[in-house]
Formats: C-alpha cells, sequence, structure tokens
C-alpha cells in the first residue's frame, strides 16, 4: 500500500511535466483555475477553439486519448500512466471538456462495433480533436427508460438500403458544436422495446437535423434538443446489426459512468476554502464547532470519493476490469455537491442569496446550487445508479417490469394509457 | 500507486476469516451477551497462538514483527464477527503506549505478555459525561500515588494493567502504568448499551503508579496513539459495517413479500445501495488511514481522522438500516441485528465521540494543508 511513483512512474512523470510546462497554454491558466462549476473558465477566447487547440497540439506529441490504441490516435498509455498524465495536466485538462464526450463514451463504442475503415477514418479526427463528437440517446419520452425511445428509422422504399429517421432527441451535451453524432433509434416497433432498437452514427450536418439549444433551469444552455426529419443516413453507418441497439448502447453507457464519474469533485477543497476566509461572530467560520461538524462529514465523503478512485485505478492497473461499482462515483459527488452548496450559502447568511462578482469565490457556490440538480440526473439518475448497485454489486432482484415482454407499439404511455 | 493490501495480506485476512468462522460464531458473541463472562477467553487464546495479537510487535519483544498492515487486516476480521474479546484495549492501545513511550523495562515486562494474551492491558482517559479534554482532568498522581477515578474504562475488569492520564504534579498530564492487581485499585461493572465488550469504573486510592513517557507528555502521547488505534478500530468497525450491509441483502433476497422478494423493491434496493456507499467509502477512507498508518506518513493525524469519522458513519448507518431492512424481525432478541447495532454505538464512542472526531479532523486540516482531501 502506497502512493509513491515507482522508478517507471517518476521517469513519466517528469516527462510529462516537461512537456506541459513546454507547451500548455499558460496565458490561459489564471482562467482556468478561476473556472466556475459547470464551464471551462475561458472567457479571453472561444473554449471551443482553446479547446481544440490544446488537443490537436497534445496529438502530435503523442499525448491525445491516453487510453486508446495508438492506430486510432491515442497513446496506448497503461492506466497508472493516464493518472499521471492527468495529475500533471492539471486545470488545462479543462480545456477538453467538449471533447469529453467523444473520447469518453462514442469514440470506446465506434472502437467497439464499427468497421476497421470506419474506425481509421473517423477516430484519428476525434482523438486529436479536429472532430467533436456527441451522444443522441435521451428522448422526451425515455431517460432513465431508455429503451423507451420513439425516435423511428425505417428503410427507404428506393432500394438503397438507406434508412430515413424522425424524431427528436434531448438533453444533448455539445450537440452544437458537434462534428458528428452517436444516434440509437427504433427500428421495429413491433417487438419488445429492447429488442427493436438500431444504432446509428452520423454527421451532424446531415440534412434534415436541427440543433436546438435548451434554456436550462440555471440560465445557461449546455444541452440541446436535436430534431430530426427526414433524415437519410446509411446503412454502412450502422452500428452492430439491426435490432441489436440496445446492446451497442450499453458499451457507451458503461463507459459513460466511467468517465462521468472518476475523480468527480465534490467541492470540498472549495468550501473549506471559504470557511478558512469566512467568520462567525468575529472567528473564522472554521473555528466553529457545528461548522465542523459538517465540513467533517464532507470532508470524508470527498476523500472516499479520491481514495474510491485510486483503488478502482489500483485493481485497473492489475488488470481487473472496472464494474458497475464504479457508479458509486457520480453518484456520491452528485448529491453531496447539491448539500454543500445549500451549507456554503447558509454560512453567507442572507447575503447568501446574492449571485453576482461580489459572492464569496465569484459565486462559485451559487453557480453549483444551481447546476447540482443537473449533475444528478445526467447520465443515470441517482435513482438509476442505485438500482444498479443494488442489482449489479449487491445481487439484488430486478424489478418487476410489466412493458419486458409487450411489443413496444403496445406499451401504454403518458399520453396513451390502457 | 497501489492502493489495496498485497497477496500475503490477504491470505492473512483468509486465515483469520477461515479462523473465526469456526470460533467466533453469533452463538460465541451471544454467551459473552448473556452469561457472566465479560469476553472469550479460548478465543482470546487462540488469536494468541494464531499470533495476530503480535502482528505488529517487534519480534524482540514477543510478538510476529509483520506490521500495521497486518493488524489492520486483523482488525476488519474481528469487526466482521463482533468477536468479544479486549483486542483494542490490549493490542491497539496498550501495546502502542508501550512501543511508543515505554521504557526499556516496561516494554520487556508487558509487550511479550500482551502479544501472548497471558496479560491484558488498557487505556484510562474518560471520567465520566461529557467530552475528554486535558484540563478537565481530575486524577491525579502526587509522589508516585494515584488517585481519583476513571469511567468508562474497556475491560478495566479483566486488565492487569491501564494506562492512566492523570494530572502530574507540575499540574500537567502525564501517563501512568498502574497494575491494577494492587491494592488502592477497585473496580466495578458497567451495564452499558453493549455487554460484549465490557466496560468498568476504576476507581484508584493512593495506587502504585509508574510514570510512562516524559512529565507533561501525556496529551501528546495519548493523542498520537488514539491515532493509530483509531485508523485500526475503524478497520473494525469497517469489517461491522460489512458484514451488516451482507445480512441486510442476503434477507432480502431470501423475505417474500407481496408474492416478491423485498430486495426486489427499490425502497429496499436502494436503502441497501446506500449502505453499499457508505462502506465503499469507508473502505476506501480506511485504507488510506493504513497507508498513514504503516507508513509513519506526517497525514496520520488527518487520515486517521478521516478514517474513524466515515468508518464510525458507516457502521452506525449499515447497523441501523440492517434492522430496518428486516422489519419486526430484526428488532427480535433471537436475531443477530442488534448485536450488530449496539457495537457499532458503542464503539463510535471508544477513543472518543464522533463529534470529537470531526472537529479534530478540520482542526487539524485548518492547521495543516488540505490537499489531503482536495
Amino acid at each position: 500500500m502506497d502512493f509513491e511513483d515507482t522508478k517507471e512512474e517518476a521517469a513519466f512523470r517528469k516527462e510529462v511535466r516537461a512537456w506541459i510546462d513546454a507547451n500548455a497554454p499558460k496565458h490561459l491558466e489564471a482562467e482556468l483555475r478561476r473556472a466556475n462549476f459547470g464551464s471551462s473558465g475561458v472567457v479571453s477566447e472561444d473554449p471551443i477553439v482553446a479547446g481544440k487547440a490544446w488537443q490537436k497540439k497534445k496529438a502530435e506529441a503523442g499525448w491525445a486519448c491516453l487510453h486508446w490504441p495508438k492506430e486510432y490516435g491515442g497513446g496506448a498509455r497503461t492506466p497508472i500512466e493516464r493518472v499521471i498524465w492527468g495529475q500533471e495536466e492539471g486545470p488545462y485538462g479543462a480545456l477538453s471538456g467538449p471533447l469529453v464526450i467523444g473520447h469518453g463514451m462514442c469514440g470506446p463504442t465506434v472502437m467497439t462495433w464499427a468497421t476497421e475503415e470506419q474506425k481509421r477514418e473517423l477516430l484519428p479526427p476525434l482523438a486529436s480533436g479536429e472532430e467533436i463528437w456527441c451522444q443522441l440517446f435521451s428522448e422526451p419520452a425515455g431517460g432513465s427508460d431508455l429503451a423507451g425511445l420513439r425516435t423511428r428509422a425505417v428503410k427507404a422504399d428506393d432500394g438503397s438500403g438507406d434508412w430515413i429517421v424522425n424524431g427528436q432527441k434531448i438533453w444533448t451535451s455539445g450537440a452544437q458544436n458537434s462534428d458528428w453524432g452517436l444516434l440509437i433509434t427504433r427500428t421495429d416497433p413491433d417487438v419488445p422495446k429492447h429488442k427493436g432498437l438500431t444504432m446509428f452514427f452520423l454527421s451532424m450536418k446531415t440534412p434534415g437535423v436541427k440543433v436546438v439549444p435548451i434554456k436550462q433551469a440555471n440560465g445557461a444552455s449546455g444541452f440541446n434538443e436535436v430534431y430530426f426529419t427526414d433524415v437519410r443516413i446509411p446503412d454502412s453507418q450502422r452500428l452492430g446489426a439491426v435490432g441489436q441497439g440496445w446492446e451497442v448502447s450499453l458499451t457507451t453507457l458503461m463507459n459513460e459512468r466511467l468517465s462521468i464519474g472518476s475523480g468527480m469533485s465534490a467541492g470540498f477543497p472549495e468550501l473549506f476554502r471559504f470557511c478558512m476566509e469566512a467568520e462567525i461572530d468575529g472567528k473564522p467560520a472554521v473555528e466553529d464547532s457545528a461548522v465542523r461538524s459538517k465540513l467533517a462529514q464532507f470532508a470524508v465523503r470527498q476523500s472516499g470519493l479520491k481514495y474510491t478512485g485510486m483503488r478502482a485505478i489500483s485493481a485497473l492497473s492489475k488488470g481487473e476490469t472496472p464494474g458497475p461499482e464504479n457508479s458509486i462515483g457520480k453518484l456520491v459527488a452528485g448529491a453531496t455537491m447539491q448539500d454543500l452548496a445549500i451549507y456554503a450559502l447558509d454560512l453567507q447568511g442572507q447575503a447568501g442569496v446574492i449571485w453576482d462578482e461580489t459572492s464569496p469565490q465569484n459565486g462559485r457556490f451559487q453557480a453549483m446550487l444551481m447546476r447540482s440538480p443537473a449533475t444528478r440526473i445526467e447520465g443515470g439518475s441517482d435513482e438509476i445508479l442505485r438500482n444498479i448497485i443494488g442489482e449489479r454489486v449487491l445481487g439484488l432482484p430486478g424489478d418487476i417490469r410489466v412493458d419486458k415482454a409487450v411489443p413496444f407499439k403496445d406499451i401504454p404511455t403518458s399520453g396513451k394509457r390502457k | 500507486m497501489n492502493l489495496d493490501f498485497s497477496d500475503e495480506q490477504k491470505q492473512l485476512r483468509d486465515q483469520v476469516r477461515r479462523f473465526l468462522n469456526e470460533q467466533c460464531t453469533p452463538t460465541t458473541v451471544r454467551a459473552i451477551l448473556e452469561g457472566k463472562e465479560r469476553y472469550d477467553g479460548k478465543l482470546y487464546s487462540g488469536l494468541a497462538e494464531l499470533g495476530v495479537l503480535g502482528a505488529a510487535i517487534p519480534e524482540e519483544y514477543g510478538g510476529v514483527g509483520l506490521g500495521h498492515l497486518e493488524l489492520c487486516v486483523v482488525a476488519e476480521e474481528l469487526g466482521r464477527v463482533l468477536a468479544p474479546v479486549p483486542v483494542a484495549s490490549s493490542i491497539y492501545l496498550a501495546a502502542e503506549f508501550l512501543m511508543l513511550a515505554g521504557s526499556e523495562g516496561q516494554k520487556t515486562q508487558w509487550l511479550p505478555k500482551l502479544a501472548s494474551g497471558e496479560a491484558i492491558g488498557t487505556f484510562a482517559l474518560s471520567e465520566g459525561q461529557g467530552r475528554v479534554g486535558p484540563d478537565a482532568l481530575t486524577a491525579h498522581v502526587t509522589n508516585g500515588k494515584l488517585s481519583g477515578t476513571k469511567v468508562p474504562v474497556a475491560d478495566g475488569c479483566d486488565a492487569d494493567f491501564a494506562v492512566v492520564a492523570a494530572k502530574d504534579e507540575t499540574g500537567g498530564v502525564s501517563l501512568y502504568l498502574v497494575n491494577l492487581g494492587d491494592k488502592g485499585v477497585s473496580r466495578e461493572e458497567l451495564d452499558t448499551i453493549d455487554p460484549t465488550r465490557s466496560q468498568a469504573r476504576l476507581s484508584f486510592d493512593e495506587a502504585e503508579a509508574d510514570l510512562l513517557g516524559g512529565i507533561g507528555d501525556g496529551w501528546n502521547i495519548a493523542t498520537q496513539v488514539m491515532d493509530r488505534a483509531a485508523v485500526l478500530m475503524a478497520f473494525e468497525q469497517l469489517g461491522g459495517a460489512d458484514r451488516a450491509l451482507e445480512m441486510a441483502r442476503d434477507y432480502a433476497l431470501e423475505r417474500m413479500a407481496f408474492g416478491r422478494p423485498i430486495g426486489s423493491f427499490q425502497a429496499i434496493k436502494h436503502i441497501l445501495a446506500d449502505m453499499y456507499v457508505s462502506a465503499t467509502l469507508a473502505r476506501s477512507n480506511c485504507y488510506y488511514g493504513a497507508w498513514a498508518l504503516s507508513s509513519g506518513a506526517a497525514e496520520l493525524p488527518v487520515a486517521a481522522a478521516t478514517a474513524r469519522v466515515s468508518a464510525t458513519t458507516a457502521f452506525q448507518h449499515c447497523s441501523k438500516n440492517n434492522i430496518q431492512v428486516h422489519g419486526g424481525m430484526g428488532f427480535t432478541w433471537a436475531f443477530d441485528c442488534h448485536l450488530f447495532y449496539r457495537r457499532s454505538n458503542a464503539l463510535a464512542l471508544a477513543l472518543g465521540s464522533l463529534s470529537t472526531w470531526e472537529s479534530q479532523l478540520i482542526e487539524r486540516m485548518s492547521s495543516g494543508n488540505i490537499e489531503s482531501a482536495a
């Protein structure tokens, strides 16, 4: 049990540090360090342009997508090397935000299901940041119940073998900046819901695709609605067999939970710093016993997450496969972040209601309060994650599914009850 | 980086688990709960023979000389089966006091006997209601004689000696080794929420007291030893939390209601998922504590408090929800749920209450750096 680098790890860290020191966009460092929750913090230039530039530089030097094989533009590094890279990249890692979904979820799905030719065409520009991908899964009628999705793909009647897609996706992060999308559709409504799905990839510039940003509860617009009107997709852009879409989507979703949950901060260091500075009755808040009890509980949740991540990395480096137990990361981080934000505002007294540049830490806790409800829902809601832990880690039986053996078209929906 | 036990340590765990599965069943624990014995002497000598009592005691003092990581492994297993033995008092505390601050004579006299289980030691700090602090102690030593009352003292009726924190003649806090068989010492067994780990009131009336460590160093030494014991006890709590979770899971699989296993209801499933989460966070924090303890890291004070707060919270959370998942049956004397509930709440107070450790954690973080939790 140790936290020390081995000789090889230390040498690797030295190499990484030197490269980052010589190449990172240092003029952005101050902005990145000030980053508020839910954004990279880059304001002096277009964050997409800045993110792509950093990724390109990394790719040219072999530091892009360290977990991918080299033939697809990756770095083929060990799990421990990836961790070391992340530690050394520090605040610059946030620049890659727009690429995370492509690198962590779409890329691995393409890698598992596409033809060799497609992989060699699609993956390198994704790795190097030239192209951005989004994930077109959730729908108004299918979020946690993803397999309830209704976007239809029908074979064109012109004998081309193409598919014609009509429907709507929602909660698509980064669709407005994306070049490609991973799209799950219903191709057969006459079979039970999990069996009639098919996965495609498509260019977001395909005629008939329309992206509409959603104004969120916190006022920002990171998510989108994506409408499909008679969108034509060649059959060669199908991933997996017709009707195999559910299986394909599981590749993406497991990668989603891994990439979202790993190393999440629940905001404790910032709260702690605030409590060192804020005062209660003329004394630092951190000296108040009630504050200490609250802080301690947040502290152990944050450190528990950190060391759970390290245990997962230790297991990974011994060749063990990460499993559903990693669902714990986002489950804990999301809820902790929300509780922590509420408490930070409480400590600000009546002035906690103010959300402007005079707010402590530039309004970080107000921003966290307003963004954290989404963290508890996106990428598997708290409830879905608890089901996963209950069923796949603890081995409890699944709930009774009344729609399981029913043809999709006969399943009652909110607008159509039996 | 490697945040895991070694293969050898995992083999030790398996070996200890096999031994305890045979030698420490729920019947063993109930015999202490319901009978006259205050601990299971046969189990204790079995553990000594297995070499686990002396795991972290150097060979020159009769121990096995493995280390604290091995002792953490053992502690987790003892916690899983609620072993009714004085290991915490004698090994996590008394032996650690001797190893940290004992004179050569004190170490030679007691450590081999602690490792072999021939003797039991304990630590006497608390003097009654409320939090313990150095200023509030009234037990005092004058001319080498200790007077005062310590309550509660774990295993106080069975210990051969106690390390007693008392005011010295300069008004500071010092530690003293006191032979509990001496005249001038009287002991009384207490009724508690967890009779499977006995507690006593010790009254000293000019009892012979042998200074342990330097004059005035008592609080400092005690703080260091309690940090070390906190990591070990956190592993016991972790073992208990895990076992309580397993019991609840097994029951949820087997118990049918409304025509289905109750574990298929989300109301139950989500309670169990939350138990898993708290036990998992505690495990990770315990490993951090084990690393700090075994490597002599400067982070030990923060790591120990982190492990302690996390494991206390997890064991209490799992033991109370284990009863909840069991429903009415969980509140019967016949089911074992209450054994875990009792132990979790007793261990939460041993070494100082949860709120005390929470406060210490933040105090230590604010005087050091916070990177450890970032």
